[in-house]
């Protein structure tokens, strides 16, 4: 029985101990799988022009609008109903944070790999590259980037990676200098594979635990980055509204009370960051060796 | 010792000039800023008089040089938008985002501390696990979404507190400050709260741990079997410890609360010097924006190579490997 069981199955099953982190990860598979889905479940495409009506606009939660439904969030100052908004706005948020996460995590981990790999000269200029936009804040980085290449969605994504690879490469950097010395990459040179398979087929797969949960946690805060952004008005075009620009544009009618619009959005917004950081918190726990009974 | 100290200096220096030749090129070299200062009903006479005035004519390198020539020499250029001297700008903005910076990072490790030291000190209790959720709330949620909530409850809702502005400010040393005003306090009191939420979750994190691993030395051990009281080991042997990390991250924490304070700014329309880059970054203000991102990287410079000596000064250990 038992060895019929794959190191994936043993991981779940102690994940599964940690009901908190279980019930997270249900709510990000969700939360996934509504903004996947959100043009077919919807009840309006809040982006076809022809469907508002300024009449609707700026009502309160359960206002049965023109179209003969009922906006169970409200509307916005468009006449929007807001949990299509809403659903719409993950979809673009959670892309953006996990394409930023993705190719962070690919640039990062093959900085740091190549580092530790190369050694030397390259070894140090790189680390100390990634080290110098460590102590700057990613916030201050990708903010400063934003302003000087311009909106748009590959402009935020690449000032995203750019603020956030430095995490990737400087985990994978430690994680490989540490598998370095160990006998199985000795081995593993030892045969005629080229130093650069050895680093890559080897010694990779062994650094990925701490890079998965630098990966949960980046793609949390690429989330977070780009809603901050968005809400200061420098993310995305007005084209491509993201939970942080819906948050921005109900902001100027909150102050008159009307506070679904904003709150709604940051809900949501807040639901997923704090979902995918409990189940990042799992993750590590369960692969720190320190925590282990 | 001298050595070390040549090095960092080199680097910082080699730092900062990298720091110019990106700014230069991202904010002179990417679009044309004639488009957005003379007005497209504009002759091509007044055009190219311009352009000859910018020096916009000259080939780029030669504009780099005359860029960082002014900028050693303190000259950030005019402001497009408010016609004046960047630098005069930014050092009227300066006090505001100064007040609210200072008070936000130290009231949060004073707190932080403080929760951090009991949390870490009882950890099983469950006003240590309150503490611990609070922790964990200030670095998930994003900063701009605590100072919305903010608003809404205490200006909107609750209706105590301002929503935005600098209040009722008061002249000491030719400076208008505001939080020697009562008005000025109350309008001080959420952008700063907001600002220091981040901050707190961290301090406690760092003073928990602190005192977690500090409560298990043989330091305390002895001073326990030395019969001190517990109230004077917590205030003599647990502070001493823990002060040093504590001041490290509140050093190296100043240049990030600067950072995060572009949003509270914004939010807050506290009128210093975050919101100036933001309102100067949709207006396309390039000699401020300019001059906001050398500023800040002369900053966080100046704080890592003051970290980086003043450690070097305690412990020895680090002159002799790095030099």
């Amino acid at each position: 029985m038992s060895d019929t069981q794959s190191p994936f199955f043993r991981f779940w099953r102690e994940f599964r101990e940690n009901k908190l982190a279980v019930l997270a990860l249900v709510v990000v598979i969700l939360m996934m799988a509504l903004a996947l889905f959100a043009p077919f479940i919807v009840p309006q495409d809040p982006y076809d022009l022809e469907l508002l009506s300024l009449m609707d606009a700026r009502r309160g939660p359960g206002f049965v609008g023109s179209g003969g439904y009922v906006h169970y969030l409200g509307t916005d100052p468009q006449g929007r109903d807001l949990l299509s908004a809403i659903f719409y706005g993950l979809r673009i948020s959670i892309m953006i944070g996990l394409a930023a996460g993705c190719i962070a995590l690919v640039l990062g981990t093959a900085v740091g790999i190549f580092a530790a790999y190369a050694g030397g000269r390259t070894e140090t200029f790189l680390m100390r590259v990634v080290d110098l936009q460590l102590s700057f804040p990613a916030i201050l980085l990708a903010l400063v980037l934003v302003a000087l290449l311009g909106q748009g969605k590959f402009q935020l994504i690449s000032a995203l990676v750019a603020a956030q690879y430095a995490y990737f490469a400087r985990t994978a950097y430690g994680a490989a200098k540490g598998e370095r010395k160990k006998d199985y990459v000795e081995a593993a040179l030892a045969t005629p594979l080229s130093g650069f398979q050895v680093a890559f087929r080897h010694l990779l797969p062994n650094c990925m635990p701490p890079l998965i949960v630098v990966a949960t946690v980046q793609i949390a805060s690429a989330i977070s980055l780009e809603a901050t952004l968005s809400f200061l008005g420098l993310g995305l075009p007005v084209t491509e509204p993201s939970l942080g620009m819906l948050i921005s544009n109900g902001f100027p009618y909150m102050m008159s009370g009307r506070y679904w619009i904003s709150v709604y959005p940051g809900v949501a917004l807040i639901i997923l960051i704090v979902a995918i950081n409990i189940v990042g918190d799992q993750i590590r726990d369960q692969f720190n060796p320190r925590l282990r009974k | 010792m001298l050595g070390f100290v040549i090095q960092r200096l080199l680097q910082a220096f080699v730092v900062m000039a990298a720091m110019s030749v990106i700014v230069f090129v991202g904010v002179y070299a990417i679009g044309n800023p004639v488009e957005i200062i003379i007005p497209p009903e504009a002759t091509e006479e007044i055009r190219a008089e311009v352009i000859r005035k910018l020096g916009l004519d000259l080939p780029l390198w030669q504009q780099y040089f005359i860029f960082v020539t002014n900028l050693v020499q303190g000259d950030f250029g005019r402001s497009y938008i408010y016609n004046v001297p960047v630098l005069e700008l930014i050092a009227g903005r300066l006090p505001a985002t100064a007040e609210l910076v200072l008070i936000s990072i130290i009231s949060a490790t004073v707190l932080g501390v403080t929760l951090g030291v009991y949390a870490g000190y009882r950890p099983n209790s469950i006003i240590s696990k309150a503490i611990m959720a609070i922790s964990v709330l200030g670095f998930s949620v994003p900063s701009f979404w605590v100072g919305l909530i903010l608003i809404l409850t205490f200006a909107v809702n609750l209706g105590v507190l301002p929503a935005g502005g600098r209040g009722e400010v008061i002249s000491f040393l030719g400076v208008e400050w505001s939080f020697l005003t009562i008005d000025g306090l109350s309008h001080i009191l959420l952008p700063a709260l907001n600002l220091a939420f981040f901050k707190l979750a961290m301090m406690i994190r760092l003073a928990r741990a602190g005192t977690r691993e500090i409560m298990l030395t043989d330091t305390i051990k002895f001073a326990r079997a030395a019969g001190i009281s517990e109230g004077r080991i917590l205030r003599r042997h647990l502070m001493k410890l823990i002060s040093v990390p504590i001041i490290t991250v509140f050093g190296l924490e100043l240049g990030s609360t600067l950072a995060f304070a572009v949003v509270t700014e914004t939010i807050f329309s506290w009128p210093g010097i975050g919101k100036l880059i933001i309102d100067s970054i949709t207006v396309l203000d390039r000699p401020v924006m300019v001059a906001y991102l050398i500023l800040t990287a002369l900053l966080f410079v100046l704080i890592n190579l003051t970290v980086d000596l003043v450690f070097a000064l305690i412990d020895p250990r680090i002159r002799a490997g790095a030099a």
